[in-house]
């Protein structure tokens, strides 16, 4: 009975945060959410209540998280498969998903932090291509983590199945699993794309702000979660209002992009072995 | 005639524990042999040791020779790759892989590049399905997934499946206990039929089955080889007391 109470209790707290959360950012964004937030970039005065839109930020926060996922899949795809399928020590194996939990934990900034040092000792600046590899790093324990818990969901049975047919390690990992947990592990990329664009601290000194449009990997792009926060601490109510309506389209990116990347992978999840 | 697989003073162990002794046997070719024997008895440890399905779990050692006419699977030269290719597997459960029927069976012929079969594939995967038995029952939906057919097709699919990368050895753990009686009798049929052509060896705890199918017989006890010969030696004149209590189902 006491244990019926706190899962309840837990749900409502969890959902109504949840709703609060929605709610805020609705009721405080829509008013101030007009064509021309996500159509223009800001003009003189923009930040203390100018004409102008966000565009430089929606656009700099795509190429961002777009980018530093794509990334992030190179690194984690492989290194989820060779836990599971490749590794002949499960002792190695557990020492390599200790460090991914360690490096899941470690806050956004630090990641800022080192990405910085690194950029500073190769010569890049605060970039686009900067703020991609960091983001990638924040991303990189994530994804692996969450495809890791995926593909060991693998019948052993298909895994057999395969290698009786004399496949390679190789093929039973990039024909056979990745067919078999595709739509799950859709689920962990998106999961790591949520982190990615809606990550402010690591982007703060490796990709910089500015208020163009980007066009080149090396030079400084806008993020939406810099401009909620930059608009957010001016002391004027349309400004601040505005850094809500940022807000309320990022959420909506982010839930654009969850939708039709769950319609493209239950496509695929009808070839699912259960 | 020479036998197709030869077994050499075979000795597997689990960890510490010993799961078969000292086997040798000899196992002729386009022959139903079936292994039989009560549960724990090693008759699975045996069929796995033929296609090296052993070595996929941690902590198994394995000493003696398996010899496929005369090359040991075992050598350090011999990839393990063709030896699954030459040897093929119709598990206890049938396992379709992900993706459509048609796929299922183009698979195996794709990645081991099977030429004259690459060339009019089409061809290919319909006399597989054919010869498992399940063309008719697919020929309109090819390009469905696997995974919704019964679970009788599905066991032909994998029969088809594996017959495509032209083994010349089926092994078959238990191949129709998941089955229901029709299915599992369409299995049995396609067995008799195929050893025309391929050497078959079948593990079962299924007596009646067992005397169905076998014109060679292993009995083992206990990871210990009682008894080997042909059916009608076995069934009709055991020479061991243990083989006769089993073969009269005292247990």
């Amino acid at each position: 009975m006491i244990i019926k109470i706190l899962m309840v209790g837990s749900f409502a707290i969890v959902f109504g945060s949840l709703s609060l959360i929605v709610w805020t950012v609705f009721s405080k964004g829509l008013p101030a959410l007009s064509l021309d937030m996500i159509t223009k970039i800001p003009e003189g005065g923009f930040y203390m209540g100018g004409e102008g839109g966000i565009l430089n930020a929606i656009l700099g926060s795509f190429l961002l998280a777009i980018g530093g996922t794509f990334l992030a899949i190179l690194f984690s795809l492989p290194t989820a498969l060779f836990l599971e399928v490749f590794s002949k020590s499960s002792a190695w194996c557990s020492y390599v998903r200790l460090s991914l939990d360690i490096l899941w934990g470690i806050p956004s900034i630090v990641y800022g932090a080192f990405g910085f040092i690194i950029m500073l000792s190769v010569g890049l600046r605060a970039s686009l291509l900067g703020g991609i590899i960091t983001l990638a790093l924040l991303e990189i324990p994530i994804m692996t983590r969450a495809m890791d818990e995926i593909i060991r969901q693998t019948p052993k049975n298909l895994t057999q199945a395969a290698l009786a047919l004399g496949v390679t390690k190789f093929e039973l990992a990039y024909q056979i699993i990745i067919r078999q947990t595709f739509p799950a592990l859709i689920t962990a990329i998106l999961l790591a794309f949520g982190r990615g664009i809606g990550d402010a601290a690591s982007v703060l000194f490796t990709a910089g702000y500015t208020d163009r449009i980007p066009n080149s990997l090396f030079r400084p792009v806008a993020s939406l979660p810099l401009a909620i926060f930059f608009q957010l601490s001016v002391p004027f109510p349309e400004v601040q209002q505005r850094a809500y309506a940022s807000a309320l389209i990022l959420t909506i990116i982010v839930l654009l992009v969850s939708v039709v990347s769950r319609l493209v992978a239950s496509r695929m999840n009808r070839f699912t072995i259960k | 005639m020479q036998p197709h697989i030869q077994i050499n003073d075979l000795n597997v162990y689990y960890k510490n524990t010993q799961a078969l002794k000292k086997i040798n046997l000899q196992i002729p070719r386009k022959q139903i042999t079936v292994i039989m024997g009560p549960s724990g008895c090693g008759k699975s440890t045996l069929l796995r040791s033929l296609n090296r399905f052993l070595e996929l779990d941690e902590g198994t050692r394995l000493k003696g020779k398996i010899l496929l006419d005369n090359e040991n699977i075992y050598d350090d030269s011999v990839e393990v790759i063709d030896i699954r290719k030459r040897v093929g597997l119709l598990a206890q459960n049938p396992y379709p892989l992900p993706m459509s029927i048609f796929d299922n069976v183009s698979f195996g012929i794709k990645i081991h590049n099977i030429k004259n079969a690459k060339d009019d594939i089409e061809k290919t995967v319909r006399h597989y399905l054919e010869l498992a038995g399940l063309w008719e029952e697919v020929k309109d939906r090819l390009h469905s997934p696997a995974n919704q057919l019964s679970i009788g097709q599905q066991q032909r699919l994998c029969l088809a499946r594996g017959l495509a990368i032209e083994p010349e050895i089926i092994l078959g753990d238990e191949p129709t206990s998941a089955l229901d009686p029709i299915s599992a009798q369409h299995i049995e049929k396609k067995l008799i039929e195929l050893k025309q052509s391929y050497t078959i060896v079948i593990v079962t705890h299924i007596l009646r089955q067992a005397k169905r199918l076998a014109d060679y017989v292993i009995f083992m006890y206990l990871g210990e080889v009682v008894e080997a010969g042909t059916a009608e030696e076995v069934f009709l004149h055991p020479k061991k007391d243990r083989t006769k209590a089993y073969l009269d189902g005292i247990f």
